[in-house]
């Protein structure tokens, strides 16, 4: 039954990382930028729970609205004050644009909040069922990432904001005739991508420390999950997310955990080279 | 190309980065070496990031895997100058490798790429404990020489690599390789079909990218006589220098070694000032640098600035 635990593992591992990335991978499929800024959302989001839990003793779930709604905004103020100035720049400028952005909030949060590892523990025990254990905050937190993936694949789909990114991709100047305001409809996108990384982070909060040196690596499985899944779609970082959930965990077992990133990064390589489109490769963001 | 004037004024300053033992203290004698240690670097990612405008990020990988060859080839008892060697073409020909594989992608995928490549060295480094000391890091033999000596010395071979940088920056911009090298920055399919050999040339321009960074780092390893994977594979090396000859100037001969003189001396300021706020003045400096100098220190149009000075030029200039 070893495998079985391995397995499940993987899988609630991979939920969180479909979460983690899949903002970020909106924002490089619609707006090709490749958003440093990133890691630092989903840190940000899980210190603000954290505080929250500490000195208010407010639950992780009520924190996800403000959360989002503070992300958004300063995701849509970057793009619509900053990034949108230079988007049609080569990769190499947005994403030193970004890097810098990112260098600034880092030194914010360290300096704000300490880099002194913290966790919300609520203490909920753990359940097992078919010989697997598994912690209910980490059930939970899965449950609430697909559900905040779904939520997203459903306005990507359904909403008119929706629509308007879907067709912002797929052609700026005809998206723009027909009277969208591609600025907007960036920022917005922006914004969404920092607002998916924050909530992450608030789920992230309750199952891994909070620290301003894990943004790096968070940033790292967004890329990795991306270039997996393929790029710019729900779907393709879900799919991404739960592959190198299942492999690292597996890696980790196999060769100690270590490795796992290694791994990780090394299929990441092999993707590239083979298939750059990714394991979904779809065109439209859909 | 460049003037006459800015290949004088680039001798000016390395005479005065060689000669800053002799009127200045340790902590400037160390700054000068920084600085010809990043203008090496720099000059380098200019063949691959300038020249040919692949966003490559991947400086830094060479760089640290210089300094643990270079610095293992020591331990086991390699003369030092040799181990240099043996640590610049390990490093060529990994780069020779690795190009081969990572440089089929373009764009956002190549930068990504190249980011993994870090990581992946990185990771490859920590957890090899056998023959790197993992976390731990290495002891690298130090020169067995006076401080003052030994600052001296390592000043003098950082500046003769970034003269030979500099040397292949010029021959490349010179050579077909250059032009190549050009043709693929601003079109490689069209590159490709007047007949430049694009895989070929991008391999080579890689590879000579790659070659000095091993050779700095090795020298770094043998200057500082420790090294470990947080301080070889820094993260904030992989962006700095890109950004140090953007700031300069990406894709002249001159802007990079430029770049990394401004972006070093800054540094150490901020450093020196507010060391708990450093990071977010550098990020600042970065974000400022891609609005209001997009082209780099070599590319401001002194007449326009003049004008706009003297407020002749309104908003309604071009922009």
């Amino acid at each position: 039954m070893q495998i079985a635990q391995i397995l499940a593992n993987g899988l609630v591992l991979g939920a969180l990382y479909a979460c983690l990335a899949v903002g970020f991978s909106l924002v490089w499929g619609v707006l090709n930028v490749i958003n440093m800024l990133h890691g630092s959302f989903i840190i940000l989001g899980g210190y603000l729970t954290f505080f929250a839990w500490r000195d208010f003793g407010i639950h992780p779930l009520v924190m996800l609205p403000p959360v989002a709604l503070l992300t958004f905004a300063i995701g849509y103020a970057v793009q619509y004050g900053l990034v949108n100035k230079v988007v049609t720049a080569p990769v190499l400028t947005t994403l030193t644009l970004t890097f810098g952005l990112d260098m600034i909030i880092y030194n914010l949060m360290t300096v704000g909040f300490h880099a002194t590892p913290v966790k919300v523990s609520l203490g909920l025990g753990s359940v097992s069922a078919f010989g697997v254990r598994m912690p209910v905050d980490r059930l939970m937190g899965m449950g609430l990432a697909l559900l905040l993936t779904g939520a997203l694949y459903y306005v990507m789909r359904a909403s008119t904001i929706g629509r308007a990114i879907v067709a912002v991709r797929m052609d700026r100047a005809a998206a723009a005739l027909m009277g969208i305001r591609v600025n907007h409809i960036y920022a917005v996108t922006f914004g969404i991508g920092a607002l998916m990384a924050g909530l992450a982070g608030v789920i992230f909060a309750v199952i891994f420390p909070v620290t301003t040196n894990l943004s790096g690596m968070y940033l790292g499985k967004a890329f990795v999950v991306c270039v997996i899944g393929g790029l710019g779609s729900v779907p393709g970082a879900l799919v991404g997310g739960l592959v190198l959930g299942v492999v690292e965990s597996f890696a980790g077992h196999f060769f100690g955990p270590a490795h796992a990133l290694t791994v990780g990064f090394l299929l990441m390589l092999a993707l590239l080279v083979v298939k750059p489109t990714g394991l979904v490769g779809v065109k439209g963001y859909e | 190309m460049m003037s006459r004037l800015g290949l004088a004024l680039f001798a000016g300053w390395v005479v005065i980065l060689a000669t800053t033992p002799l009127f200045a203290e340790n902590y400037i004698v160390r700054t000068a070496i920084m600085i010809a240690m990043y203008s090496a670097l720099a000059l380098s990612w200019n063949i691959i990031g300038g020249f040919t405008g692949y966003p490559s990020f991947a400086t830094v990988a060479f760089f640290g895997v210089g300094c643990y060859v270079g610095g293992i080839a020591q331990r086991a008892g390699v003369p030092m100058a040799l181990a240099w060697a043996i640590a610049t073409v390990a490093v060529g020909a990994m780069a020779a490798a690795l190009g081969a594989i990572i440089l089929r992608l373009k764009g956002h995928y190549f930068a990504i790429g190249s980011i993994a490549i870090v990581e992946v060295c990185r990771l490859v480094i920590s957890s090899w404990r056998s023959v790197t000391g993992g976390g731990d890091g290495l002891n690298v033999p130090l020169l067995r020489w006076h401080p003052d000596a030994v600052a001296q010395f390592f000043l003098l071979v950082m500046i003769g690599i970034m003269l030979a940088a500099f040397v292949m920056n010029a021959l490349v911009d010179r050579h077909r390789l250059g032009f190549g090298l050009k043709c693929i920055r601003q079109n490689e399919d069209a590159a490709d079909m007047v007949g430049v050999d694009t895989t070929r040339y991008k391999i080579v321009g890689f590879t000579l990218s790659a070659l000095l960074c091993g050779t700095v780092g090795a020298a770094y390893a043998s200057w500082v006589g420790y090294i470990d994977p947080t301080d070889s594979f820094q993260i904030l090396m992989t962006v700095k220098v890109p950004v140090m000859a953007l700031m300069g100037g990406a894709g002249t001969v001159l802007g990079p070694a430029l770049g990394a003189a401004a972006f070093v001396i800054l540094e150490e300021i901020f450093w020196a000032n507010f060391l708990e706020w450093n990071r977010a003045i550098l990020g600042a400096i970065i974000v400022a640098l891609i609005f209001f100098l997009p082209g780099g220190l070599l590319n401001i149009s002194w007449r326009r600035a003049a004008r706009r000075l003297r407020g002749r030029e309104s908003a309604e200039a071009p922009a």
